[in-house]
């Protein structure tokens, strides 16, 4: 274990939940279960109500004076906890490496940033790099397949933290996704601003899922996952697509992504 | 104002600067060029004279070349007609007229020479080589009114004389050596560094060996390690 | 060379019906991407040397006005001679008039991304001077009379059977009747047909990997030896080159050519490297009278110092576009214009204008495997993302996608206001799906639904549940 994850060891960490967009209007049982995860790990939860977005969809459409205003709120809405957290890579890495760029031209707020940024992590990253979390409580019966995201694996370095989780899980068994690190063609709104594109790129990982024969896709971005699960449904595969952190958190009651209640 | 001045002024400006770099950074920038150092060289390359030899002939080998080992020069007339039986070619070469100094009449009568440079019927062009590099398995030559440079493209198949006391460790180390023996900031009009025969893969990813190079690279090496090469008479 | 940028979305459109582009692609996007990663793992040191190799070219555009005029010095004092060209029309007329001074009937060419930037062939072609392509993919599209797709590998779109079909219709004129299938029995044609053009030409002309300031060398990098039967038998050797190409010394090229190739086609080195200093020298009897530096900037004083510079650490490696998921599915043509794939995304708008390569740098989603794999480190996602900035800035982003931007900046700036809206409307869609579970037909989502289905959201937004305590 580091000596971060020591220290945060010693004391019970105070964790501001940033929820993203994506998974607190589509899918809130990965909040939930990140929740429920952090407390596993020893951490009170606070969840800021007055959060919406990270600015990402500005920031990439190339609409900077947004993406700094809303940035600016994040700043102040997560002022005083111990660390962030994120149940998306892509947030995470939003606020880690580019809320710093976007201030760099105010010492203040570039100094606020920066001390954000030192303080927000990814979820599966932060149980295992900080919170020192070799296993989770939970198990999990089937044959699981796992899909790295690009901001997640390239921004942030995450590849084998949800691995080593998931291996630990009794009844889980782990097989490699070939191309697990090529994206699945999301891409925030590249998906519907070059949709024919979008979809060829979505339908190699489709492809790649089903040869691996698994039953269950995991990936720790909301925006992946829908979109995955939007192919792998149109085109009739039998394959649950679901975040990792329900897996980890042993709340897989609920359908799985683009499953209905029949 | 000329296309230079024009250009330069552009760079300048853009670049924050009303001039050429200060005197202070312009001294730094002349002393890089006139002593030139070595980057990162990859440990690959350290090692004895033995081998590199071993790490040559290895490399050489991944990169489809063939290599003969021989004990002296006088050794070379008989290995190439080896290889020119072997591939079914004629008994005909045109070899750089630095190896000329070579017994070609006295060890393989039978061997029809011509000397110079490449003519478009040319099978078989038998050079010397500058350096061989470990690294890689690399041929460095350099060209010269004895080592005419087309002899290394035009021919379908291409002989090398290298001794085993010219390889070195990297192309860095062949450098320096060129350099001393050349005088520095200058080199000869072509240096080629060939790493195995001429191919292709353009054709849906599919290697073919004899683009417009030549289809085969052979080397015969001589085993000594401080005899003289005709280049260097 | 007429781009068609502008027209990208209907460019990726028949590419992707495009079923020998599609295999072709495929090919590519297993053989190139395998190839570098064992490359990379071959050398300890490669990342290390990808640092030094950028930190080489960082000091080189720092001090780029001091190693050109030293190379200019060399290649003078080797007998040659260095045009400076602004312009790609200068560029063109400086060759052209080089050819002329011969009276030059036909003309080698080695392989130049440069020239195609200046579009060089079709301009010698109007003033009755022949161009001939000797590298293999070069002359394929030549004959195909298209673009290259690929910044090394410019035939990578064409299968066998079209590169069969060329060879047969155009051989014709040599006397070849035959219908060859084998890549050897193709090369071999090739070659034969190149051979006495190459000892014919008048003029040959090369690009430059390199550019070396101690020497006044110009370097190139070929697997085929084209390029040095191109430099090495007409009277005249021009190497067009852009300016930022031009190294300090010997052993800075060696350190930069240990990334290249790697990165490129995984080799270790290309099968020949060739350092060409000035023309042949007076005990010489071989080699050309003649040697000419076009040095081009077309533009690229203009990046330097702006967050477009990075881009002038760019060697042409390709390993950008060999791993981009968007290459991979609409190939090099879709980008229309010279340079595709990340690099060409990222360059294009600066050569063209952005209006003209607005779709560039938007049909990228950010997924960072170029950066990952460029041997200098080129941010290129952050570029990109310049573009799509200067595009907002300037009223090019199109209204549609600028007001959905700036409406859903509005409510995500207010709180409770997106509370209201994001809770309503996920309310409806929740319940309008909750027994399949998804979409396959969405208002306002057509772009997404045509190839997917959309997943319904769960129901209640985690805000409001957390509101009412649920933990």
């Amino acid at each position: 274990m580091n000596e971060t994850a020591k220290k945060a060891e010693s004391k019970t960490l105070r964790i501001g939940l940033f929820v993203t967009c994506l998974v607190d209007l589509f899918r809130p049982s990965v909040g939930f279960a990140a929740v429920a995860l952090l407390r596993q790990a020893g951490c009170t939860v606070d969840v800021p109500r007055a959060q919406t977005c990270c600015g990402q969809p500005a920031y990439n459409s190339g609409d900077r004076g947004d993406a700094r205003d809303i940035a600016r709120a994040v700043l102040d809405v997560f002022s005083s906890h111990d660390y962030v957290v994120a149940p998306s890579g892509s947030c995470a890495a939003m606020i880690k490496h580019h809320y710093p760029t976007l201030f760099a031209d105010d010492a203040a707020l570039a100094k606020r940033a920066q001390d954000l940024a030192d303080r927000t992590y990814e979820l599966v990253s932060f149980l295992t790099d900080i919170c020192g979390m070799e296993r989770v409580e939970a198990s999990h019966s089937g044959r699981v397949t796992y899909h790295d995201s690009c901001s997640g694996l390239r921004e942030l370095g995450i590849k084998d933290q949800p691995r080593r989780l998931m291996a630990a899980m009794p009844g889980l068994e782990l097989v490699d996704l070939p191309g697990a690190d090529v994206c699945c063609g999301f891409g925030g709104s590249f998906c519907v601003k070059y949709p024919d594109v979008s979809t060829e790129i979505v339908a190699r990982k489709s492809a790649d899922i089903l040869a691996t024969g698994a039953d269950t896709v995991l990936a720790g971005d909301l925006g992946c996952l829908m979109n995955m699960a939007g192919h792998l449904k149109r085109i009739g595969a039998d394959v649950a697509v679901r975040h990792v952190a329900e897996v980890l958190a042993g709340m897989t009651n609920e359908p799985a992504i683009g499953d209905g209640s029949d | 104002m000329s296309g230079k001045d024009a250009i330069l002024g552009r760079l300048r400006r853009s670049l924050g600067r009303d001039g050429p770099p200060a005197e202070a950074e312009r001294d730094a920038l002349e002393a890089r060029l006139s002593a030139p150092k070595p980057n990162l060289i990859p440990k690959r390359s350290d090692g004895s004279a033995a081998d590199r030899r071993r790490l040559f002939e290895d490399r050489a080998a991944l990169v489809d070349v063939t290599v003969q080992s021989v004990g002296s020069l006088s050794d070379v007339p008989g290995a190439v007609a080896t290889f020119l039986s072997d591939h079914n070619l004629p008994q005909s070469i045109r070899i750089a007229p630095d190896l000329a100094t070579i017994p070609w009449a006295e060890e393989h009568p039978m061997l029809t020479i011509e000397q110079g440079p490449a003519s478009i019927t040319d099978l078989v062009g038998v050079t010397p080589a500058f350096a061989g590099i470990a690294e890689t398995g690399t041929l460095m030559t350099i060209s010269g009114p004895g080592t005419p440079a087309t002899l290394n493209f035009v021919p379908d198949n291409h002989v090398v004389v290298l001794r085993a006391g010219q390889i070195v460790g990297s192309m860095e180390a062949a450098w320096s050596v060129l350099r001393a023996e050349h005088g520095g900031g200058t080199l000869p009009r072509t240096v080629n560094f060939i790493t195995g025969p001429s191919k292709t893969a353009d054709i849906e990813q599919m290697l073919v060996k004899g683009a417009h190079g030549p289809r085969r690279l052979h080397i015969v090496m001589i085993d000594e390690d401080e005899a003289q090469t005709p280049a260097q008479q | 060379m007429q781009p068609t940028a502008h027209a990208f979305k209907d460019n990726a459109k028949k590419a992707l019906a495009d079923q020998p582009l599609r295999q072709a692609m495929k090919r590519i996007e297993v053989g190139f991407t395998t190839a570098r990663t064992a490359a990379a793992a071959g050398l300890p040191e490669f990342d290390a040397l990808r640092g030094a190799a950028r930190d080489i070219k960082n000091h080189v555009l720092e001090n780029l006005d001091f190693y050109l005029e030293r190379f200019e010095a060399k290649v003078e004092d080797a007998g040659g001679h260095v045009h400076w060209c602004t312009t790609a029309a200068d560029a063109r007329d400086v060759i052209a008039e080089i050819c002329r001074e011969v009276d030059a009937k036909t003309v080698t060419k080695g392989k130049s991304m440069i020239a195609e930037e200046v579009a060089l062939n079709p301009f010698l072609e109007a003033h009755g001077i022949q161009p001939i392509e000797t590298d293999l993919g070069e002359y394929i599209i030549q004959l195909a009379d298209e673009p290259p797709s690929h910044i090394i590998g410019p035939a990578v779109h064409k299968t066998k059977d079209q590169i069969s079909d060329l060879f047969q219709e155009h051989h014709r004129a040599y006397g070849k009747t035959e219908r060859l299938e084998e890549p050897e029995a193709l090369v071999a044609e090739a070659r034969e047909i190149l051979r006495q053009k190459y000892f014919d030409a008048d003029v040959g002309i090369t690009g430059a990997n390199f550019l070396i300031a101690e020497t006044g060398s110009t370097v190139i990098v070929t697997n085929e030896g084209n390029g040095d039967l191109t430099q090495l038998l007409p009277r005249v050797h021009v190497v067009i080159a852009s300016l930022e190409k031009v190294v300090p010394t010997l052993e800075d090229a060696s350190t930069i050519l240990r990334v290249l190739a790697r990165s490129a086609t995984g080799q270790e080195m290309s099968v020949y490297t060739t350092f060409s200093t000035g023309p042949r020298r007076a005990e010489d009897d071989h080699g050309p009278e003649a040697f000419h530096v076009v040095l081009l900037d077309n533009g690229r004083t203009d990046m330097l110092g702006t967050p477009l510079q990075d881009l002038l650490r760019c060697i042409r490696c390709g390993a950008c576009m060999n791993h981009c998921p968007v290459y991979h599915a609409v190939g090099g043509h879709a980008y229309g214009w010279v340079y595709p794939g990340p690099i060409g995304a990222a360059i294009d708008p600066h050569f063209i204008g952005l209006e003209e390569a607005r779709d560039l740098p938007n049909a990228s989603t950010f997924c960072g495997r170029c950066e990952e794999v460029c041997p200098m480190h080129i941010p290129l996602p952050s570029i990109l993302r310049h573009w799509r900035e200067r595009a907002f800035e300037r009223g090019v982003t199109p209204p549609a996608e600028r007001h959905g931007i700036r409406l859903w900046a509005f409510f995500a700036k207010r709180p409770a206001l997106y509370r209201l809206i994001t809770g309503l409307t996920i309310a409806v869609m929740a319940r309008l799906g909750r027994r399949r579970g998804r979409f396959n037909r969405l208002p306002l989502a057509a772009g997404w639904t045509a190839g997917r289905d959309f997943p319904a959201p769960q129901g209640r937004t985690f805000q409001d549940q957390w509101a009412s305590g649920r933990r």
